[in-house]
């Protein structure tokens, strides 16, 4: 290819939107990074540090009899209801003005990539699906596809089609619990009521289809634990006749609503070059207007054979935020839809005696059958060696796992990219020169949960 | 390593010279690729690409191969050492990822710091010191980011004694 085009590499890049290409130079970047910098919007003093400075400016203050500094710095959490667990936030305020900010992380640290060291390859997504416990099951999609890619082996058609259903769903319940934070954090408390009602009707789906509401392990390499249920449908449209509906209320209780929008509406922005250095994905990023969402920009699964919208903001605020989650449930239920029109038939998991157990019914027959479930259980399958990394759109950004195989049952290394880790490193960034009681709405619609956080 | 160079006349037909990016040499795990630059050439590396458009660095962990046992899938001219820096970098306008890994001995577990050209990294890279004690040179605040501020040792380390160590709930005596 001949080009004379000033920037090559724009030349090949198709666009990202109907309106033209929206890549960004790399000198953009650059500057917003450096920008970032000198802002100085993040807190990075040790809490020793904090304590000695404090000491001095107490003593300097006593000497002369006027206060020092007119800074202060005070703790967040890690036990503040708005904080979503236990995120600590350790803020240097003027007035009520936030100056500067560091996330504090790490009180639900439980070693969990080393424990995905010491499971076998089977027994690993009963692991990761406690990471990110408000949509379980993208961590096992990701653990599962990046097993699969090391073992190079195909998923049949219908249990690819049941994770994208299932892995929808869980985007559904997942934003319905974000609407219902969202919600109370800022004073709407009636919508932790509303949110948690209409997500429990999807965690009732959940439990029919893998028997658990949360942590589900249904997604396993090779396939899904399970086939659907009977009248999985019904269930299906039965809470697509309920949850629509709601969804309109809740446009009369929030998107409408003045005081909701005033506390939301220009509060904690952030811009599309400010994400990219940061490495912020999902809503956030989409706020800023710019149109990345793996599903669509990366495709996995079937995602390139159904029909939907990538939904962005304009402004980059905690409105955006909330609106594109609001949004993208409606989104999700059209392309559950779809789903439901195109679903196939056969086999929910791979037919690889390597990887998937015998069935039920051969172990009562077969000595060989029963021999060779239990060694798959007990010593799991072996995995060729090599390593991979495997991205799934989370609805809290790019989720990725990472798998080192030495060859054995179990993975020499796991790693688990999680959204809301990297993206909470924009949050001193948002917080910048806002009110402390923003803060509150900003923390909300970063949506961060700990589990993956501090893994 | 070895004196004696294995002869495979194949290999040798098909591709006379080894495959390289930007001065780095080229492996395909899985049909994704991975670039292996040198530590020293490791930042104008991200740099270089940062310029071609990956803007966005997605991941960077750490893996200790300390107790390893399978042949690693390094390319010709790579030395194996112990730790090796694993980065991921995603170019949006094209949309391909680049893997990165780099090697890094033991006895010298230091990398220069990402944080100019990806703020991103800043996170990542405490997390690697944290987990796998890989000092960033350069990095604006390299401190503990999930163990306790004093806490010894790096957990995930093979020859750490993670998971080995009981839970005392209350205070009991001990030889330490």
């Amino acid at each position: 290819m001949t080009t004379t085009d000033p920037a090559p590499h724009h030349d090949a890049a198709p666009s990202l939107t109907d309106e033209g290409a929206q890549e960004l130079s790399s000198a953009d970047v650059r500057a917003s990074a450096r920008r970032l910098l000198e802002q100085g919007a993040v807190l990075r003093v040790s809490e020793a540090d904090v304590a000695a400075a404090a000491e001095a400016s107490r003593l300097e203050s006593e000497r002369t009899g006027i206060p020092v500094d007119e800074t202060m710095i005070i703790n967040m959490g890690p036990q503040h209801p708005s904080t979503h667990g236990v995120l600590r936030l350790m803020l240097e305020l003027r007035g009520e003005t936030v100056l500067r900010c560091k996330p504090i992380i790490g009180y639900l640290h439980t070693g969990m990539e080393w424990m995905g060291e010491e499971l076998t390859y089977l027994q690993g997504p009963t692991n990761v699906t406690r990471m990110d416990y408000a949509s379980p099951l993208f961590n096992e999609l990701a653990f599962s596809m990046a097993v699969e890619a090391l073992l190079e082996v195909e998923v049949p058609e219908r249990a690819v089609w049941i994770r994208m259903l299932m892995t929808e769903m869980n985007r559904i319940s997942s934003h319905l619990l974000f609407m219902a934070t969202n919600g109370m954090d800022i004073g709407a408390v009636s919508m932790m009521l509303y949110g948690w009602r209409e997500r429990e009707e999807v965690l009732r789906f959940f439990e029919k289809v893998t028997g658990l509401r949360m942590n589900h392990n249904y997604i396993r390499p090779g396939g899904v634990a399970a086939d659907l249920p009977a009248g999985w449908r019904d269930d299906i449209l039965h809470l697509f006749d309920l949850i629509p509906p709601r969804l309109d209320e809740y446009d009369v209780l929030l998107t409408g609503q003045p005081i909701f929008r005033e506390r939301l509406q220009g509060v904690g922005p952030i811009t599309t070059e400010e994400c990219l250095a940061l490495g912020v994905t999902g809503p956030l990023l989409r706020s800023t207007g710019y149109a990345w969402d793996l599903r669509r920009d990366d495709p996995y699964l079937a995602y390139d054979e159904v029909d939907f919208d990538v939904i962005v903001g304009t402004h980059g605020d905690c409105f955006d935020r909330y609106a594109i989650r609001l949004a993208e449930i409606r989104e999700s239920i059209a392309i559950v839809r779809q789903i439901l029109d195109r679903m196939p038939s056969g086999d929910y998991r791979v037919q690889d005696k390597k990887v998937t157990p015998p069935p039920r019914g051969r172990i009562d027959e077969s000595m060989e059958a029963l021999i060779h479930h239990f060694k798959i259980f007990t010593e799991g399958f072996k995995v060729p060696e090599g390593e991979v990394y495997v991205a799934v759109e989370s609805p809290r950004g790019e989720l990725g796992c990472y798998l080192v195989s030495d060859g054995s049952s179990h993975p020499y290394r796991m790693h688990i990219r999680a959204p809301s880790f990297v993206n909470l490193q924009a949050l001193p960034h948002m917080m910048h020169e806002g009110l402390m009681a923003d803060g509150v709405a900003i923390i909300s619609s970063v949506d961060p949960i700990m589990g993956e956080v501090d893994r | 390593m070895s004196e004696v160079e294995p002869v495979d006349e194949l290999s040798v037909e098909a591709t006379p010279e080894p495959e390289t990016d930007h001065g780095a040499l080229v492996s395909w795990s899985r049909g994704q690729k991975v670039l292996h630059p040198s530590r020293d050439a490791y930042v104008a590396l991200v740099s270089a690409l940062h310029d071609e458009g990956y803007h966005v660095c997605t991941d960077l962990t750490v893996v200790d191969f300390l107790t390893y046992d399978a042949p690693r899938s390094l390319p010709e001219g790579i030395d194996p050492e112990r730790f090796e820096v694993v980065v991921g970098v995603h170019a949006h306008a094209t949309r391909s990822r680049l893997r990165i890994r780099v090697q890094v001995p033991a006895d010298d577990a230091v990398m220069p710091t990402l944080f100019e050209i990806h703020h991103g990294s800043e996170a990542m890279e405490r997390e690697a010191y944290d987990m796998f004690g890989i000092v960033f040179d350069g990095h604006p605040d390299l401190t503990r980011i999930l163990m306790p501020e004093d806490w010894v040792g790096h957990p995930l380390r093979k020859d750490e004694s993670s998971g080995r160590i009981p839970v005392q709930f209350k205070e009991a005596p001990t030889a330490r």
